[in-house]
C-alpha cells in the first residue's frame, strides 16, 4: 500500500490527521503530512487510511496498492 | 418512480409529529428520482439532487460555483441577492482559486492541534455554565443556560470578541437566519455586523491580541487580504461559530433523551471512542443545517441519468443525503450511537467542508461527556409537541428548551 498526497487540493480540513493519526498530521498551516514514522505498521493502519482517504473532502489523498 | 406533476416548490416545513426527519415533501421528491426540476425557495427553477453519492460527486466538482450573484443561483429567499460585498467575499461564496488561499489562510486557526488544545478551556466552561444552572430556578431553559451559552462563549474566545456584546451579536444572527426576514432589515442587519466586526479589526489592527480576529487584522495589514474579505471572514465565522453547534446541543439532547437505552451507554462519559461515534451520528442524524447546498453548474454536468444544462441552479439537500440507505445501511432514519456515520454530509464537502468541524466536535464530545453525568435525572419539563422547534430558521434547532432535574 502507497500513500499518495496532492497538497494542492489540500484545504486543511483535518479529516485525516483525526481518523488517521498514527499515518497523517498537519503542518503549521494545517496542510497535510504523512508521518515518517517507521515504528508504524501502514497494513495495521489500512482500515483508518482507507477511511481517510474516503473522508478527504477534496480527494488530496490516494492509494497506489 | 412516481412522478410529480408539477414543478413543488421546496420548502422546509417538517411532519409536526416528526420533528428530526427531513421534511416529508424531500421524501416525495426521493421518491420521484434521483434528480428532480423544482422551484428554490427563492421562486427560481433549479435541480434537486437527491442522492447521497450524487450529492458528494456534486460537492467535489470544481463546474458547480457557489457565487451567489450568478444569474438563477438557487438562493433561499427573494431579495438576499444584492448582498453586501463584505458576503460575497467570502470562503463560503467564493469559488477557486481565491477560496482555497483564503480558506489555507483561515485554516491556521483550526487545526486538530490547535483545537485540541482548547479542550481544558471547554470543559471549565461547560462546568460552570451546568453549576450556574443547577443553582438556579426550575424549570431553566437549557438553550440560553447551556446550548446557545457554549458556544458563544467558545467563539468568542477563539475570535477575540468581547462576550459583552454577545447579545447583539445573537439578535443580529437571528436576523441573519431568518428566510421571513424583508430584504431590507436584512440588509441592516448585516450591514450592523459589517460595521461592528470592521471596528473589531480596526481595533486589533494596532493592537493585536492572541485571537484569530487579530489574525485576520493582520493578514489585512500585510496585503494578503481585503478589508472587505477580513469583514466576511468575520461575519460568517460569528454565527457559523455558535448558531449551529447551539441547536445541535439542544436537538442532541432531546434525540438521546428520547433514547434512554443509548442515552445510559455514554451517560458516565467514560467511553470516549463510543462518545465520539455517537456525536457523528447525531450529526447526521439531526443534520441541523437544513437549508441545503445551493450552487450554479458552470457547465453540462450528468448526474443521476439527468443533464443538468449549464447555468442552472442546483440545490442539495443534506439532510436527505444523510437519510439515504444506500450510504447508511439498516434504518437511516433512526438514531443508532453504534452506526458508523463519520462520513455524514453534516459539515459539506468538498472545498467549502466546514472550517470549523473539528471545533463543534470538540464541544459536542465535552458537553456529552459532562451533561448527564453531571445531572443525571436532567428532563424536558413541557411535553414533546410543545416544543417550539425553529423549521422556519436557515439552522433547524429550538428556540427554547425548558428542562428540569
Amino acid at each position: 500500500m502507497k500513500i499518495q498526497l496532492d497538497e494542492s487540493k489540500c484545504v486543511a480540513a483535518g479529516q485525516c490527521a483525526q481518523v488517521a493519526s498514527n499515518v497523517f498530521s498537519q503542518d503549521e498551516d494545517g496542510l497535510v503530512v504523512l508521518l515518517d514514522d517507521r515504528s508504524v505498521d501502514v497494513e495495521t493502519e489500512r482500515e483508518s487510511v482507507k477511511q481517510a482517504v474516503r473522508l478527504c473532502p477534496t480527494r488530496a489523498i490516494s492509494l497506489a496498492e | 418512480m412516481g412522478q410529480l406533476r408539477e414543478m413543488p416548490k421546496i420548502t422546509m416545513d417538517r411532519a409536526p409529529d416528526h420533528p428530526f426527519d427531513p421534511p416529508p415533501l424531500l421524501y416525495q421528491l426521493r421518491d420521484a428520482g434521483p434528480v428532480v426540476r423544482v422551484i428554490s425557495n427563492g421562486g427560481t427553477p433549479a435541480w434537486i439532487v437527491t442522492r447521497y453519492e450524487d450529492q458528494r460527486t456534486l460537492l467535489s466538482d470544481p463546474r458547480l460555483s457557489s457565487n451567489q450573484n450568478l444569474p438563477n443561483f438557487p438562493v433561499a429567499v427573494e431579495g438576499i441577492k444584492k448582498s453586501q460585498a463584505e458576503l460575497s467575499r467570502t470562503i463560503i461564496t467564493l469559488d477557486n482559486p481565491r477560496h482555497d488561499v483564503l480558506r489555507r489562510m483561515y485554516g491556521r486557526d483550526f487545526t486538530v492541534k490547535r483545537i485540541t488544545a482548547l479542550r481544558p478551556a471547554i470543559q471549565r466552561h461547560v462546568d460552570n455554565l451546568i453549576d450556574d444552572m443547577l443553582s438556579g430556578p426550575k424549570p431553566a431553559d437549557f438553550v440560553a443556560s447551556v446550548a446557545l451559552a457554549l458556544p458563544t462563549l467558545v467563539i468568542s474566545d477563539f475570535l477575540g470578541v468581547p462576550y459583552e456584546d454577545h447579545q447583539m451579536f445573537q439578535d443580529i444572527t437571528n436576523k441573519i437566519v431568518s428566510p421571513e426576514l424583508p430584504a431590507q432589515e436584512l440588509a441592516e442587519a448585516a450591514g450592523e455586523l459589517v460595521e461592528y466586526v470592521g471596528g473589531l479589526l480596526d481595533t486589533k489592527r494596532d493592537d493585536p491580541q492572541d485571537d484569530m480576529l487579530s489574525r485576520l487584522a493582520a493578514y489585512w495589514a500585510a496585503g494578503e487580504i481585503s478589508r472587505a474579505e477580513a469583514i466576511g471572514a468575520g461575519m460568517v465565522l460569528i454565527p457559523a461559530g455558535h448558531e449551529t453547534t447551539a441547536n445541535m446541543i439542544t436537538m442532541s439532547t432531546i434525540a438521546l433523551l428520547d433514547h434512554p437505552d443509548q442515552l445510559d451507554q455514554i451517560r458516565s462519559g467514560e467511553d470516549q471512542g463510543l462518545i465520539a461515534n455517537a456525536i457523528e451520528e447525531l450529526l447526521r442524524y439531526n443534520h441541523v443545517t437544513h437549508y441545503h447546498r445551493r450552487r450554479v453548474a458552470l457547465a453540462d454536468i450528468e448526474i443521476g441519468g439527468q443533464l443538468i444544462p449549464k447555468g442552472d441552479g442546483v440545490i442539495l439537500p443534506g439532510n436527505l443525503a444523510d437519510r439515504d440507505p444506500d450510504a447508511f445501511p439498516g434504518d437511516p432514519d433512526e438514531l443508532d450511537i453504534h452506526r458508523q456515520a463519520r462520513h455524514h454530509l453534516s459539515f459539506g464537502y468538498g472545498i467549502h467542508q466546514c472550517l470549523g468541524q473539528m471545533l463543534a466536535r470538540v464541544e459536542l464530545q465535552i458537553v456529552f461527556s459532562t451533561l448527564f453525568r453531571r445531572i443525571p435525572t436532567l428532563n424536558i419539563a413541557i411535553p414533546r409537541d410543545r416544543i417550539p422547534f425553529k423549521s422556519d430558521l436557515f439552522v433547524y434547532g429550538a428556540h427554547r428548551l425548558p428542562v428540569t432535574w
